[in-house]
């Protein structure tokens, strides 16, 4: 794919630097409180600081050795500043795609259009982009860069918009229409335009999006709020546990040091996710940026994992760009070159792909047509529904639909010949569209015109059909050749001959059942239905009444980014889910290590429970909360790059990462700290 | 095998084969379809005729709860002043005096609370009066709350999306009328038949073997002891309970009383599946359910069946197993089986000490009452188990990438702050009050009060540590079961555990009928390939995990202190 220029290394030096400095900024009690999970850890940090400080100052002893709570508050404030690094890191790399993205819309000069007095004479004068307002016009020519966001208002251009999409093939935008929208920092390659300015400086569309990835605005979604009350919860019942341990301990006559409750505290809450909470949501909003789509919030991206319906259009999603002449049929025994010689001529003037694709299939077989001199062409009109050729001599070539050419024969007082008739239901059964050529409205014969369907879109549909997504091919043909396109490429339902009112319908129809609906869509007459669906993906060629309607913006341009996004949407939800449940078993674990080793002195009895056979309470206690804190950057990279989605179905899926995170997460701490024992064995 | 494990076995099949039926008929009378007791609805009529009830009348959440609490503050304010005042009422042949306030004001909530905790003797803190309308009645109406309140969560997950939970009243009446004095019923019916007393004679004397003259307290106790049973209430008639000869008198009685306590629980499990027709969700949470349970009884009768090292270290046989504690007529392995079944369906009521069980037995006894959702209590061991789902719901909602949704509704902040907090509350209160206890025990153990703290234990160390943890265990599940080696009749024990049970009766009840309100009024989401289906096994697991989790990691300190370190030492 195109985006591979911006891809980032997970832990890339430059933003190394960074995120470990902002590391010590985030530190601040003030920050820290919005998690509320590392700032219970951050109080203990602060109070295993003050013991050690008054350790150090009286030389009291009561409460351990003072290497061992020195060591301690190290390692607890290793295990915040792992949390924060992971937090920051994020937000460099997300910064970083940000910046990569703004540098394509640095200060540019720009031809400014000043309107001189009423007259429509107008001056034009290079000003600075920065200095452009909205509503201004200004004008750009071949070799120019495009200085702000806005829509062609006349002209039409080439233009080169590698630089935010990564797509090297030039795209053409014209005035009117639904790619009449410009972006900032593309390059015209040929042709002029005329231009107005669409948004203020710096509150451009990606302007605002930019801003919401470097995750300066981001807000917390509701999943990542209810998540958080319930590690919090979980907090809360650990603080329960470790308060009352000490009358517990009182009655059993077992003193327990402040840094063996704060250790049993900092390692029973769930720590490796409130620390890499944060971060997994940013790295969502950067995985979708990575796959070229931007959201305008976490929210969005998060929708986009429940989506049960999506609309795709058919044309350019599940076919490639426009149909094309597959077949010609002559009736009445006619020569098949002839025929072809006739429809070329008759398409000689037809600019549409179709027309095109008419003229290059006859080519193909050998049949070539030129306009010659005294050829009068007839215009397309949506009353005749036919278009043509008057040669001189008499002979005029017909095409087009096939009722208006039957009507137009049998007006002439022509019978339609059985076998046409034949041809064209059989053609419309299997998808296709018929044409019918006539001449001098006399039936001639059938050209077949087929959609092409995208290679590998059938398995993309069934990859969706597994995560439990319906899809819905959305597309202006007739029901027949609806039906028989939406079965070949596997689509589960079709809107056909579709208005856009009909897709408003059928969205609010699915959400009125209860069903979360995604569509992608370019168009002003878009908007509504971008606007209606729960996750709209417009495309950044489309029209600025579609990008704001929407709550996505695909700069490639890729009808099918739709299935990317609600896989980056599910996947944000399963790593919150999966590190959730690996934190939480964790647990398991940390008890057997740190509750014998509490009251080993005064009920030797319990020794039995230290079934990893720790060599010392204190070592055992050291190994349980380094192991806390080391498995906070170990995660990261995961944290980061999102657990995998694999379409198995949602109970396979649970089964197998219960195993993984569920079963994993009670076993890897054993070993985990049972090894660092070990180590810590050799100096203690 | 042996005869005393197949006894067991075949209890516990009997049971689930009882209970099925009697699912599908709960079922039926509350979706008013025709049953078998159809001719009990003039009877029903006259009583919503003359309080003024319509029984069609739909309550949101809010006017169900509005509904349940108020009565059930009626309850409590008319059994605090009987009880007080019960030495100046009638049928009190044997003299007994009234109750203390603090021991009123206990034994009234302990009562009202389906709890049952007692913190006197039923032969002489209590008259035939207060016996009858007080105990008697309480156990009937808390039972009655607890199913009815029950179905007010089965509406909210029968239906698409609605306000209406159904009738308080209705199912109240329905729930006392239908299930539980027919059942009664035939239940006291076979206690008397076997030697349970059911008159209104005062003490009988006898004279023993050894040729002393004893006297025995009676009355009207079979009807009292089949409702005790089967509303999962479990204060006996006598101080001692079911381990009493007149209250238990034989191996049959003991059959139909364990029969009894397990009985509606599991019924209603069944029941929900029928209700709301979705019969694999209630095969899945019977199924995770009875896992737990079958590993508790299996713990508990290995232990009880061995015996206990400290007296083979003295070189007595043990061949009946560890039989301090125990009744010789029922023995070790269906005394084990009651202690479970007991526990987990916070019945409270017992037929051998729970003191003298062996320690890992008395671990398993405490740690099923912090479950307290294996079956549970009459109705609200569901509601409990509900709380569980709904954060096995959304852990493993997000493990699946899906935002968390139970039965069409998507669990979101407010829900899981809810139970979050019932979560909580139970490790709080639990903890918290024992922490106090054991405060007082440590440091202030001589302080001038009624009973002063150095003499609460009767045991030192952890087995007196287990006695505590206990009686604040007991009164959160609302179970009323002791470890009877604590001095618990004084203020301190019956107010502390007072609160203790209000706050464990009451939230737990009014926060899964939130949740179910909050949820049921949202949009429904029809199921699509993508859901995690909740009445999948898979699921059925995530529950277990959730349970066995949250439980470990709660209580597994405190349980290491108690039970535990007394297990070590002792083996």
């Amino acid at each position: 794919m195109a985006t591979k220029k911006r891809a980032i290394k997970l832990f890339e030096p430059e933003l190394i630097g960074t995120a470990i400095r902002q590391s010590f900024v985030k530190l601040n009690p003030v920050l820290m409180v919005k998690n509320p999970v590392m700032f219970t850890v951050e109080i203990g940090t602060a109070v295993m600081l003050a013991v050690a400080l008054f350790q150090l100052i009286t030389g009291d002893r009561t409460q351990g050795a003072l290497w061992y709570n020195t060591t301690i508050f190290v390692i607890l404030l290793l295990t915040v500043l792992f949390a924060n690094f992971a937090e920051a890191l994020a937000e460099a790399r997300g910064k970083a795609q940000a910046e990569s993205l703004r540098k394509t819309r640095e200060d540019t000069p720009a031809k400014k259009i000043f309107p001189v007095g009423e007259m429509e004479v107008n001056e034009v004068k290079v000003v600075h982009s920065s200095q452009l307002r909205k509503g201004d016009l200004f004008l750009c020519e071949a070799g120019d860069i495009i200085p702000m966001d806005g829509e062609i208002v006349e002209g039409l251009a080439t233009i080169d918009e590698s630089a935010i999409t990564g797509e090297s093939a030039p795209v053409i935008r014209e005035a009117g229409g639904d790619k009449s929208s410009v972006t900032g920092g593309t390059k015209v390659l040929s042709d002029r335009i005329k231009v107005r300015v669409t948004t203020e400086p710096g509150e451009s569309f990606l302007d605002k999006m930019i801003a919401l990835v470097e995750g300066a605005s981001r807000q917390k979604t509701p999943n990542e709020i209810a998540l958080t009350i319930l590690l919090a919860a979980f907090t809360l019942i650990f603080i329960i546990v470790c308060v009352t341990l000490k009358p517990f301990a009182d009655y059993a006559n077992t003193p327990i040091s402040i840094a063996a409750f704060i250790s049993l505290f900092v390692c029973l809450i769930p720590t490796t996710i409130g620390g890499l909470l944060s971060a997994i949501g940013i790295a969502g909003m950067d995985r979708a940026l990575r796959a070229n789509v931007i959201a305008k919030s976490g929210k969005a991206v998060e929708t986009a994992g429940d989506v049960d319906v999506l609309l795709l259009d058919k044309t350019g999603t599940i076919t490639i760009g426009n149909r094309k002449a597959t077949h010609f049929y002559p009736v009445n025994g006619m020569e098949e070159k002839e025929f072809m010689q006739l429809t070329a001529l008759s398409s000689l003037a037809d600019d549409t792909p179709e027309g095109k694709s008419v003229i290059e299939l006859a080519a193909q077989n050998g049949v070539q047509a030129k306009t010659e001199a005294g050829m009068s062409f007839i215009k397309f009109t949506a009353e005749t529904r036919s278009s043509g050729v008057h040669i001189p001599g008499g002979m005029t070539i017909l095409k087009g639909a096939f009722d208006a050419i039957r009507d137009k024969a049998a007006k002439a007082g022509n019978a339609v010949p059985a076998e046409t008739a034949e041809k064209v239901r059989l053609i419309s059964s299997n998808g296709g569209t018929p044409l019918v050529v006539a001449v001098n409205n006399e039936i001639k014969g059938v050209i077949e015109l087929q959609d092409i369907i995208k290679p590998g879109i059938q398995e993309r549909f069934e990859r969706l059909r597994k995560m439990g997504v319906k899809t819905v091919m959305v597309t202006g043909d007739n029901p027949l050749t609806a039906k028989y396109i939406a079965e070949v490429a596997g689509v589960d339902d079709f809107i056909a001959e579709a208005k856009p009112e009909d897709k408003m319908n059928y969205i609010r129809k699915e959400q009125q059942s209860g069903k979360l609906v995604a569509m992608m869509g370019d168009g002003t007459n878009d908007a509504p239905a971008l606007a209606q669906a729960d996750v709209g993906v417009s495309m950044n060629s489309g029209t600025q009444a579609a990008k704001e309607a929407g709550n996505m913006v695909d700069l490639d341009n890729d009808p099918t980014k739709l299935i990317e996004v609600v896989e980056i949407g599910k996947q944000l939800l399963i790593t919150r889910g999966t590190l959730t449940t690996f934190s939480i078993a964790n647990d398991v674990a940390k008890y057997f290590a740190i509750v014998p080793a509490l009251f080993i002195a005064s009920i030797p009895a319990l020794q039995s429970l230290n079934i990893m056979g720790l060599k010392s309470p204190e070592s055992a206690i050291l190994s349980a909360v380094i192991f806390n804190a080391l498995i906070i950057p170990v995660l990261i990279p995961l944290a980061l790059k999102g657990v995998a989605y694999k379409p198995i179905g949602a109970s396979a899926l649970l089964r197998r990462n219960l195993l993984i995170y569920g079963l994993g997460g009670v076993l890897v701490p054993f070993i985990g700290i049972k090894g660092i024992d070990l180590l810590l064995g050799l100096f203690m | 095998m042996n005869n005393e494990i197949s006894g067991v076995i075949l209890l516990f099949l009997l049971t689930v084969i009882l209970a099925y039926p009697l699912g599908k008929y709960i079922a039926n009378v509350f979706s008013g379809k025709k049953t078998l007791t159809g001719f009990l609805n003039p009877v029903e009529r006259f009583i919503f005729r003359v309080s003024g009830i319509n029984p069609a009348e739909p309550m949101n959440w809010k006017q169900f709860l509005k509904a349940m609490l108020t009565i059930n503050l009626l309850w409590l304010v008319y059994g605090f002043f009987l009880l007080i005042f019960q030495d100046k009422l009638p049928m009190n042949p044997d003299g007994n005096p009234g109750q203390t306030p603090d021991l009123a004001f206990n034994t009234a909530i302990s009562f009202l609370v389906n709890c049952n905790l007692q913190h006197y003797s039923g032969e002489s803190g209590l008259t035939y009066f207060t016996q009858l309308f007080v105990v008697t009645f309480l156990q009937f109406v808390s039972a009655g709350t607890g199913i009815a309140v029950l179905i007010g969560l089965f509406n909210g997950l029968k239906e698409k999306t609605t306000n209406n939970l159904g009738n308080f009243w209705n199912y109240l009446v329905k729930s006392i009328t239908r299930i539980l004095l027919p059942l009664s019923v035939i239940v006291a019916l076979l206690l008397a038949f076997n030697g349970t007393p059911a008159g209104f004679g005062g003490k009988d004397s006898i004279v023993t073997l050894q040729g002393d003259s004893v006297q025995v307290s009676r009355g009207p106790a079979a009807g009292m002891i089949a409702i005790k049973q089967l509303g999962t209430n479990g204060g006996g008639w006598f101080g001692v309970n079911s381990a009493h000869p007149l209250e238990n008198p034989n191996y049959f009685t003991n059959a139909v009383e364990t029969i009894s306590i397990l009985l509606i629980p599991i019924a209603l499990v069944f029941a929900l599946g029928f209700y709301i027709n979705r019969k694999k969700l209630a095969r899945v949470i019977f199924g995770v359910m009875t896992f737990l349970f079958v590993i508790f009884c299996s713990i508990n009768i290995y232990y009880e069946m061995k015996g206990n090292p400290a007296i083979d270290k003295l070189g007595v046989a043990q061949t009946a197993g560890s039989m301090e504690g125990k009744e010789v007529r029922f023995g070790a392995a269906a005394t084990a089986l009651w202690s479970v079944a007991t526990t987990s369906t916070s019945n409270g009521s017992v037929n051998g000490m729970h003191d003298s069980l062996t320690p890992i037995s008395g671990g398993v006894v405490i740690l099923d009452m912090m479950v307290n959702a294996l079956y549970g209590g009459v109705g609200v061991g569901l509601l409990n188990y509900f709380i569980f789902i709904i954060i096995a719901v959304f852990i493993s909602g997000l493990m699946v990438g899906r935002t968390p949704e139970f039965m069409g509704h998507k669990v979101e902040a407010r829900e899981i702050k809810i139970a979050a907090l019932v979560t909580l509350l139970s490790a709080f209160l639990i903890k918290g009050f024992t922490a106090l206890a054991a405060y007082m025990v440590a440091h202030h153990p001589e302080i001038a009060w009624q009973v002063k703290p150095g003499a609460w234990l009767n045991n030192p160390s952890y087995h007196g540590f287990s006695e505590m943890l206990y009686e604040y265990t007991s009164a959160n599940a609302n179970n009323g079961s002791g470890f009877e080696g604590l001095g618990d009749n004084n203020p301190f024990w019956n107010i502390t555990t007072g609160i203790v049970l209000i706050l464990g009766r009451y939230l737990p009840i009014i926060a899964p009928i939130a949740i179910m309100g909050l949820l049921a009024n949202k949009k429904f989401i029809p199921e699509s390939p993508g859901t995690l289906r909740t009445d999948s096994g898979t699921f059925g697991m995530m529950t277990l995990a959730v349970i066995i989790i949250i439980t470990a990691l709660s209580y597994l300190p405190a349980l290491a202190l108690g039970p535990l370190a007394e297990y070590f030492s002792l083996y």
